[in-house]
């Protein structure tokens, strides 16, 4: 080994950590000063559990993380499902009418900054609600914006896994006599449910997470959390804020942690059984040859 | 004109009734199609609508009216000529460009050497960097921008530890200035730069790398003309999804800019909520779509493209 790969290395290494170190930093202020004791700031006086015990008593966020909670949950569902029509009609049809425009405005959301997305979608609310009287700022119109926004992001992930499974899957079930139905439901959907667990798990968090849209779509007394919190953000530092950051890495890391091992497990498994099955096959057809 | 017999006519009733005409395909394309258009498509017409009005009291008045026996239709160009005439919206679209660039630029700087380090590793630890860099995207964007207030504030941690380690003796002032803000759009736009580069570069063709260093070029040679000019694609993509939605930001430069740093996004938030202008802030959103609408079609067309290539 030459002095320029041992050097090329160790620049690499040094690189990856200190670009994980910056993206991590963060993270890490937020659960170390959750634990701080002093109302000021940022200076360290002392272990402490008291803003966490603050947390439990604050109505404000508890009401507006019960009100994040049930609309993420429901626009993860919503997008889930949109964006997976919008990656079939993608993957499977190159050509319709429209498709383009088609393509385009699936995912134009990823990119296209927040302020637009809201103060359209409000604007064009306020307009049906001029002539029909409803919907009401709150709830079900924050759930049309994340909905909407969450989709752009389920068709990316559900169409990429679509682009890898491999269409002789499909062929061949269409070829032993399968209708078009039984095929999504017989092969494709059993192929595409790691990609739709993590396409839900996205949406879920990009909705719990989402201040903008929500600002925008949000009425009076329909605070989400990160409202909550972002207005408190605006006004300075407030360690409960930190308290609430902490819990929610917690669950967070928990829950993809988990969630990555268990579709890892169940992917090596289904390798296994195409594996075996292939192996069957080929058996069989050996004995017949013979 | 013939009348349709009224056999046609049932049989149509009937097709149109029981379903036969939904199929897959037109389910499939359909309910996405019908969605983006109600709620993409047309609320952008809306907005295109409005910003042709001016606000008369609690609304704002409409381009179409009928007086007379004549349709008429008003567009009211003001809001436009006062964003045309007005320094304050032309320095914050000018801004808004500079610090969408700046953030495209130190990202890529940042970003590439990174993407290509994780692509190069042992493929047994990829996956775990990779979700290395995906974990912060999964917890709170928000709390993450919050979180560097009391990094860079007068008494936050990066001065005590300045002052502690004798580099300083005064702390810096380092919050509500250009450089909290360049530094919250870069920590908040970095991963969306690797990821796109590291899904390039590792699907590179190394007997490629290896044949030029092979015909005698150096490691920067074939660095250069080779890996970067491969992985345009890449670059392309990540360049789009950290420029355009930066263009627009409005949640880091409220938490962690200053006076001199107004971005449109905010401009565009306070004509809504604090003067209430909705035609303003309608004119004001029409000019910010004009501008991004190039990158838009770049990172389409890129987008696109990679679909059709994998």
């Amino acid at each position: 080994m030459n002095g320029a790969t041992v050097f090329g290395r160790w620049f690499g290494r040094s690189w990856l950590s200190l670009g994980y170190l910056f993206l991590y930093l963060p993270i890490l202020v937020l659960i170390v000063f959750s634990f701080n004791d002093s109302r000021q700031d940022m200076v360290w006086s002392g272990f402490s559990t008291r803003w966490y015990s603050a947390l439990l008593v604050d109505a404000e966020i508890i009401a507006g993380f019960v009100l994040s909670l049930k609309i993420a949950v429901l626009a993860a569902c919503a997008s889930v499902v949109l964006g997976t029509f919008a990656a079939f009609a993608l993957d499977r049809y190159s050509r319709f009418t429209g498709r383009v425009l088609f393509s385009s405005m699936v995912s134009a959301p990823l990119v296209m900054p927040e302020v637009i997305i809201g103060l359209s979608l409000l604007l064009m609310l306020v307009s049906v609600q001029k002539l029909f009287g409803f919907p009401e700022r709150g709830m079900l119109t924050i759930w049309i914006g994340h909905t909407l926004l969450g989709m752009a992001y389920a068709a990316v992930v559900v169409r990429s896994r679509l682009q890898e499974m491999s269409k002789s899957l499909a062929e061949a079930a269409m070829d032993l006599g399968c209708r078009p139905h039984q095929v999504f439901f017989l092969v494709t959907l059993p192929n595409i449910t790691q990609a739709l667990a993590s396409a839900w798990l996205l949406t879920f968090t990009l909705s719990l997470d989402d201040v903008v849209l929500s600002a925008f779509l949000s009425g009076p007394g329909s605070s989400t959390m990160p409202i909550v919190i972002f207005s408190r953000a605006r006004l300075g530092l407030d360690p409960r804020v930190n308290a609430v950051a902490a819990l929610t890495i917690l669950v967070v890391t928990i829950a993809v942690i988990v969630s990555s091992v268990m579709l890892a497990r169940a992917e090596r498994r289904r390798q296994k059984q195409i594996a075996a099955a292939f192996e069957a096959d080929a058996e069989s057809l050996s004995s017949t040859i013979k | 004109m013939n009348t349709p017999s009224p056999a046609p006519v049932t049989a149509a009733l009937l097709h149109l009734l029981t379903l036969r005409w939904l199929t897959g395909r037109r389910l499939v394309i359909g309910v996405p199609a019908l969605w983006l258009a109600g709620a993409f498509l047309l609320p952008f017409l809306i907005v295109l609508r409005i910003s042709f009005t001016e606000m008369e009291g609690a609304g704002f008045g409409s381009i179409v009216s009928y007086s007379d026996g004549l349709l008429q239709l008003k567009l009211k160009l003001s809001n436009y000529l006062f964003i045309a005439s007005d320094d304050l919206y032309l320095l914050t679209y000018l801004s808004s460009l500079k610090y969408a660039a700046i953030t495209t630029v130190l990202c890529l700087a940042i970003g590439y050497p990174f993407a290509y380090f994780m692509a190069r590793a042992r493929p047994t630890i990829r996956p775990v960097l990779m979700m290395l860099v995906m974990l912060p995207f999964w917890t709170s964007f928000l709390l993450r921008i919050y979180a560097w207030k009391g990094i860079l504030a007068n008494n936050g941690i990066l001065n005590d530890l300045l002052q502690a380690l004798g580099v300083i003796a005064q702390p810096l002032h380092m919050m509500h200035t250009p450089f909290s803000l360049v530094i919250g759009m870069l920590y908040a736009y970095l991963p969306f730069m690797i990821l796109p580069l590291y899904a390039n570069l590792v699907k590179m063709d190394v007997r490629l790398l290896e044949a030029a260093a092979d015909l005698g070029a150096t490691p920067l040679q074939t660095f250069w003309r080779i890996t970067v000019p491969l992985s345009k694609s890449g670059i392309i993509a990540g360049a789009m999804l950290v420029f355009i939605p930066a263009m627009g930001e409005y949640v880091i430069p409220a938490l962690l800019g200053g006076p001199e740093t107004l971005m449109i996004g905010q401009v565009l938030w306070d004509e809504f909520f604090t003067n209430n202008d909705w035609p303003m802030a309608s004119s004001v959103t029409v000019v910010m779509v004009l501008l991004i609408l190039v990158p838009m079609a770049i990172f389409n067309k890129v987008q696109a493209g990679q679909q059709e290539n994998a």
